[in-house]
């Protein structure tokens, strides 16, 4: 019983690691453009089938294939912004949201034309097997694709704490007319958050292309708990996206060893909209 | 609120008008399903309206209560036999009963994070179905087909009872919206929607009108839930609790034009034929094609018409009356000088 616990604890600790840097991504343009991105699941999604056939087509592993999909997405990430958000940013807050769901049917669907809904598994990479201490299982790519989302998150932070650039997109994300006073062409800053964001997601996409399914819904699920986390971490928080992650990976994987795996989604969700109802901007949210 | 000018009510009875004989004109079930669909979504969208349009609060979860309608009443039918035109007011409580109990503690939610909170709410109603056997589970249910009647919402040999009841649901609810938007409360809500804050300081109470507009909204989508159970005649989650269901309802009243009474209905009149004959041209194969063309319409629409089209539509009678006024002013100035 203990012993499963501990299993549970550390798949949820796991998992709410790779949940964490999805939603950094997410909280960044967020917290920088005051956007909801609903097609940030679907860039998962396109980090994830870019992995996939790097190794498919050229036999790249994942692993190495990462910087390719970072500067990938972060391209991609920056012509989205330049070509449609940013169109959208002098408009209504109900536009700017409804642009991003149909950006997201638009990728889901782009997906399912060019490579069927198939389901599809990558074969075992250099990252393989388990590794046991003291009648706990670690999966070693679950295993790398937290430490990584680790290593990625701490990146980020030090580049927004430590650069000129990422003190520009802190000191925007806190107040735009203050920063634009202070010399900051926000637009540019607006395409860069925009890129980081769809870069991390990539990053996250080609380490999850190393355990989990690839196929073109996958976005739907990563992006709805990634909704959840950076809201019950807080607006543009990305140390609180990092924690809620972690808490959401464990309420899920608990929730579902407690109650009924099939109702974990359902717990996440619950746990979310209880913790919003007692502090509505969420757990370090300003 | 404005009053309605003649030329206004001339256009509206004769819409009206048009919509009553339609289906004597058009047989074909697919033109008659379409139709039916645009007036269902109309209604939803105009059930949306009255949240997202007048009190601000942009539901992304609008299907979990036309979900709720659906199961509420099917549910009764299925197991008790009970008439489902009182399964529809069951449906109707039942819906604004969890609108109020999820809205008292989402009051304090603002924009996103309201909007979030609704997405959550949804999935959550669409998992729990999908899981509850005494609901069938992911099976759905099947409606019983005997009887069929005016009095048992059943029809077998034609769509055109189930177009005229729509069509009654659909001028419902814009008569709801009407007295909404043109009473006290209507102003209560705008006020909430420019600012929650000023509002209260005004004296409105924000929390109680909050929860007014979530409960009359989910109450309509609750009736649109129960016409669509009786229509289809089968229900499951992924047909009437998909969060895809509830961005096509902000989609139309977006593009309609949301805060506007007719806004959504004229949304849902482009936007549905244009989903609707797109898959029936392209989604036969199966290959997402039209979902495809469906994104790249969305992205199009709030790129070029973030308004919506009634905007434009009222900016050509805003200008026709301000000419006019502008005419009277100078009969009186004139006037005044002689």
């Amino acid at each position: 019983m203990s012993g499963q616990l501990l299993q549970q604890l550390v798949d949820g600790v796991l998992i709410g690691l790779v949940y964490s840097l999805v939603a950094i991504g997410l909280t960044l343009i967020w917290g920088v453009m005051n956007i909801v991105n609903f097609a940030h699941g679907d860039f998962l999604m396109v980090g994830m089938f870019a992995s996939f056939w790097l190794y498919t087509l050229f036999h790249i592993d994942p692993l190495f294939s990462i910087p390719i999909c970072f500067f990938g997405m972060f391209l991609l990430g920056m012509g989205i912004y330049r070509f449609i958000v940013r169109k959208v940013m002098k408009g209504p807050l109900l536009a700017q949201m409804v642009v991003t769901f149909g950006m997201s049917i638009f990728i889901c669907n782009l997906a399912v034309y060019l490579w069927t809904p198939d389901f599809r598994l990558l074969p075992p990479t250099i990252l393989q097997g388990t590794w046991q201490f003291r009648g706990i299982y670690f999966s070693i790519p679950k295993v790398v694709a937290s430490a990584g989302s680790v290593i990625a998150s701490g990146c980020v932070l030090l580049f927004l704490k430590k650069t000129n650039m990422g003190r520009a997109i802190l000191a925007t994300e806190m107040d735009r007319d203050a920063a634009v006073l202070m010399g900051i062409n926000t637009d540019r800053i607006n395409g860069l958050s925009f890129g980081i964001g769809a870069a991390l997601v990539g990053v996250a996409g080609a380490f999850l292309s190393t355990y989990y399914y690839i196929y073109p819904q996958v976005g739907g699920l990563f992006g709805t708990i990634a909704f959840c986390v950076v809201a019950l971490g807080g607006f543009g928080s990305v140390e609180g996206a990092l924690i809620a992650g972690i808490f959401v990976g464990l309420a899920q994987t608990l929730g579902g060893f407690f109650f009924d795996p099939a109702y974990k989604y359902a717990i996440v969700f619950s746990i979310y909209l209880i913790t919003i109802w007692i502090k509505p901007k969420g757990l370090l949210g300003w | 609120m404005r009053k309605v000018s003649t030329g206004q009510f001339i256009a509206g009875v004769t819409v009206l008008l048009l919509l009553i004989v339609f289906p004597f004109f058009v047989h074909h079930p697919i033109h008659l399903h379409v139709v039916i669909l645009v007036l269902m979504f109309g209604m939803l969208g105009t059930a949306w309206n009255i949240i997202g349009g007048y009190a601000g609060m942009y539901s992304f979860g609008q299907v979990a209560f036309f979900g709720l309608g659906a199961y509420t009443s099917s549910y009764l039918s299925v197991n008790f036999g009970l008439n489902p035109w009182i399964g529809l007011l069951a449906g109707g409580c039942v819906a604004a009963a969890v609108a109020a109990a999820i809205g008292y503690p989402c009051s304090n939610l603002r924009g996103h994070y309201f909007s979030i909170a609704t997405i959550a709410f949804a999935e959550i109603v669409r998992i729990v179905f999908n899981n509850w056997k005494r609901v069938g589970a992911a099976e759905g249910l099947t409606l019983p087909m005997d009887k069929p009647s005016f009095s048992h919402f059943l029809f077998n040999d034609s769509k055109q009872p189930y177009y005229y009841i729509i069509l009654a649901f659909f001028l419902i609810s814009l008569v709801v919206c009407y007295f909404v938007a043109t009473s006290k409360m209507g102003y209560y809500f705008r006020a909430i929607k420019e600012s929650h804050r000023v509002a209260e300081v005004m004296g409105v109470n924000v929390v109680l009108y909050r929860l007014i507009a979530v409960m009359i909204s989910a109450f309509l989508c609750a009736m649109a839930g129960t016409f669509y159970a009786q229509y289809v005649l089968y229900i499951d989650p992924d047909s009437v609790m998909l969060l895809p269901f509830s961005v096509q309802i902000v989609l139309i009243s977006m593009l309609g034009g949301a805060g506007s009474i007719l806004g959504p209905a004229i949304g849902a009149a482009i936007l549905i034929p244009a989903s609707e004959y797109t898959r029936i041209a392209l989604g036969a194969k199966g290959n997402g094609v039209d979902m495809l063309v469906y994104g790249f319409l969305i992205v199009v629409i709030s790129m070029f018409y973030p308004e919506g089209v009634w905007s434009l539509i009222s900016r050509i009678g805003r200008k026709k009356t301000r000419t006019s006024l502008h005419a009277a002013d100078k009969a009186e100035a004139a006037s005044a000088q002689r």
